[in-house]
């Protein structure tokens, strides 16, 4: 038998990135060529929290109460907006099922994938809701508190929406049935992120909130992309 | 005889309250070129994502060089070329970030051969046009340039000559022919009539159940 | 399979639709009058022998159905995902078919718990609904089983399906600890509640006993509920196999 059947592998080459970087860069590469689709979940964010002063009241102290609420909903809702489409053009065109047969470990595509997803809506969310914070008329107090709790809890609205998308991704009708799935799982987080922003309204010391939100993203950064190869797994098997 | 690559014993699959097969057993050895035969619907796209490990919906075991298939997961993976029925390539990447790709899940694959392996598909001076600017054929040999590429023994290719010409199909049939020569195993599925030497077939179309 | 060794022998008879379809019909018998009978004679028990609350009266007897509902809930979505996880390791087809009947049943009791909560609200808090954190926890537990339910009944492929449900209840079960810290939390941050339906200081036995039968009593009940859902579901899913349609002969 030739080298064939013998299957180390070969000589790692300096110059090959790993699986991770590898699958990153593909990420957003294809999030950068596709980059019209980007703007989709911003203005999505911009539309919602337009709605609540013209279907409650315009009235700037009761929006200004409102506001660390409304702007984590919107950004939540933005982000689950986003999440369906995450695996499902990989799927429709096979290179999903490529990934899944490689034998590099499957949660470092997947940890990629979802990196790439947050570094294209959560970041941008992040960076936009100061302006939303305006419009709602946010105490600048409060702004520090709106964007660290959002840099710190968006990375765990991906990576739980990646678990949806990966249960989801061989189904049809994925869009709504996502929303079912991930909202409730989304709960502590709306809880802790909108807490903190009211924390820093007030005046009230930060660290508590920043650290549960950070403890929370830990947990999912470890958990998560085991639950979500595994669902892909599943869903591709099916 | 040397241990069989892949062992497949007692396959019993059923899809939508319809039997596929059922005890259905078989051996892929170095060296074999197996053809899957049978109707549209008899379950040839099923057994080869069956035997990928892609789908897990069946009862029956499955053995690589003799460990059951789920314990030698990572060598097995790592030895695995999948041709699937989706080429399995981004359009809106170029066939060379495509298979640059490729090669990052597949670390035994030597990335300076990806411009040769393309110009052998015929896509030389297409590496840097993105795909969706290809056609439906080209895009398929994208994919299939990871046949020059890929060092695993065992191929499982599903109709692999779709939308390839009579030219390209020669090429292919002559490089599974050096693949099985060179100690490789083929398992594939296609509506061509295949003209290789040795080529073994199995005919799913009898062994559905009664039911 | 060699490597399975160490699980006793009633773990593979378990797997069995089989002998648990036969296991069940002999419990059944079991357990359904037992059931009844705790049901019976706890309710008439806490309606008309346990003392009335010195604060709220006969209004709080509603407990002796709220507290059951909600713990059976809770412990319905627990077995769901053990089950659920038991599936996915062992591929046991009876695990799965546990996980997938214990959905509906453990939904039922959430709406139950938070019926009959919304009823205590009434005369209690003067509204139907509070915002309290028991109530709130319940409320997303509700979701949770419904999020489940949609999965399962989206996925045509019933392995698939009961994969993939048994990954959501397993994400699920590590949220939940967690969501239930963050919405009592969050209770004490807004406004906390003056009454609470179940923390009150120390029940007096008179009181409780036949709480504690009454939760018994659901027990019983659910495990009815869960064997005949179960039977029904391996017949279904076994219809083509010999013993089912000896069984069905037999008739």
């Amino acid at each position: 038998m030739s080298e064939m059947a013998t299957n180390k592998p070969a000589t790692q080459d300096r110059r090959r990135p790993g699986t991770f970087r590898a699958a990153l860069k593909r990420d957003l590469l294809l999030a950068f060529r596709n980059r019209r689709d980007l703007v989709n979940p911003l203005v999505f964010f911009l539309m919602v929290a337009t709605l609540f002063p013209l279907g409650v009241s315009p009235e700037p102290t009761f929006l200004a109460e409102l506001a660390p609420g409304l702007v984590w909903v919107a950004a939540l809702l933005a982000t689950l907006l986003s999440m369906d489409s995450l695996f499902r053009a990989d799927y429709e065109d096979g290179t999903l099922e490529q990934a899944l047969l490689s034998p590099q470990p499957l949660i470092l595509v997947v940890l990629a994938r979802v990196t790439a997803h947050w570094v294209m809506t959560g970041l941008p969310l992040t960076l936009m809701a100061p302006l939303l914070g305006l419009m709602l008329f946010l105490p600048s107090e409060g702004m520090p508190g709106l964007m660290l709790s959002l840099l710190l809890g968006t990375p765990t609205l991906s990576l739980i929406g990646a678990i949806g998308a990966a249960l989801t991704v061989g189904l049809r009708k994925g869009g709504m049935l996502i929303s079912l799935l991930v909202l409730p799982l989304y709960i502590p987080v709306l809880i802790f992120g909108s807490g903190a922003v009211q924390a820093a309204v007030t005046g009230l010391p930060l660290a508590g909130y920043l650290a549960l939100l950070g403890a929370m993203l830990a947990l999912g950064l470890v958990l998560a992309p085991l639950a979500i190869a595994a669902a892909l797994r599943i869903s591709v098997s099916g | 005889m040397a241990e069989a690559l892949l062992k497949v014993e007692k396959l019993f699959c059923e899809r939508d309250d319809r039997i596929l097969f059922d005890g259905l057993s078989f051996e892929v050895h170095a060296g074999e070129v197996l053809q899957i035969e049978g109707q549209n619907g008899s379950g040839k796209t099923t057994l080869l994502r069956i035997l990928s490990g892609l789908s897990r919906n069946f009862e029956g075991d499955i053995a690589w060089r003799g460990e059951p298939l789920d314990e030698a997961m990572q060598d097995f993976r790592a030895s695995l070329l999948y041709f699937g029925h989706q080429p399995g390539v981004k359009a809106t990447l170029t066939p060379e970030e495509n298979l640059n790709w490729y090669a990052a899940l597949h670390p035994d694959i030597d990335v300076d051969g990806i411009a040769d392996a393309l110009s052998r598909v015929g896509l030389a001076g297409y590496e840097d046009v993105p795909c969706h600017n290809l056609s439906a054929g080209q895009h398929r040999r994208v994919s299939l340039a990871r046949l020059y590429l890929s060092r695993a023994p065992l191929w499982i290719l599903d109709e692999p000559f779709t939308a390839i010409d009579k030219k390209g199909v020669a090429e292919k049939e002559q490089l599974i022919l050096n693949h099985a020569a060179r100690g490789g195993a083929v398992v594939l599925t296609t509506h061509h009539e295949l003209t290789l030497a040795g080529l073994r077939r199995i005919n799913l179309d009898d062994r559905a159940g009664t039911s | 399979m060699a490597e399975k060794k160490w699980m006793p022998r009633w773990f593979y008879q378990l797997a069995s639709p089989r002998w648990c379809y036969g296991i069940t019909g002999k419990l059944l018998p079991i357990f359904a009058p037992l059931a009844l009978a705790l049901l019976l004679g706890g309710t008439v028990w806490a309606l008309l022998f346990a003392p009335a609350d010195y604060q709220q009266g006969n209004s709080f007897r509603i407990i002796y159905i709220h507290v059951p509902s909600a713990i059976l809930a809770q412990s319905c979505y627990m077995l769901m995902a053990i089950a659920g996880a038991i599936g996915l390791i062992w591929k046991m087809k009876v695990a799965d078919m546990v996980a997938k009947s214990c959905a509906p049943i453990g939904a039922s009791m959430a709406l139950l718990a938070l019926a009959t909560g919304a009823i205590w609200g009434k005369p209690t808090w003067g509204s139907w609904w509070v915002w309290d954190a028991r109530l709130t926890s319940m409320l997303i537990l509700l979701f949770l089983y419904f999020g489940i339910m949609a999965l399962h009944a989206a996925i045509e492929d019933a392995t698939t399906a009961a994969q993939s449900t048994a990954v959501l209840a397993l994400v699920g079960l590590v949220n939940i600890p967690i969501i239930k810290y963050s919405v009592e939390w969050w209770n004490t941050l807004h406004q906390p509640a003056t009454f609470k339906l179940t923390e009150r200081p120390a029940m007096p036995a008179e009181m409780w006993v036949p709480l504690l039968v009454m939760v018994l009593g659901f027990y019983c009940f659910f495990a009815v509920t869960l064997m005949l859902r179960l039977r029904h579901e391996i017949l279904g899913r076994e219809r083509r196999s010999g013993w089912v349609r000896e069984l069905v002969e037999q008739r």
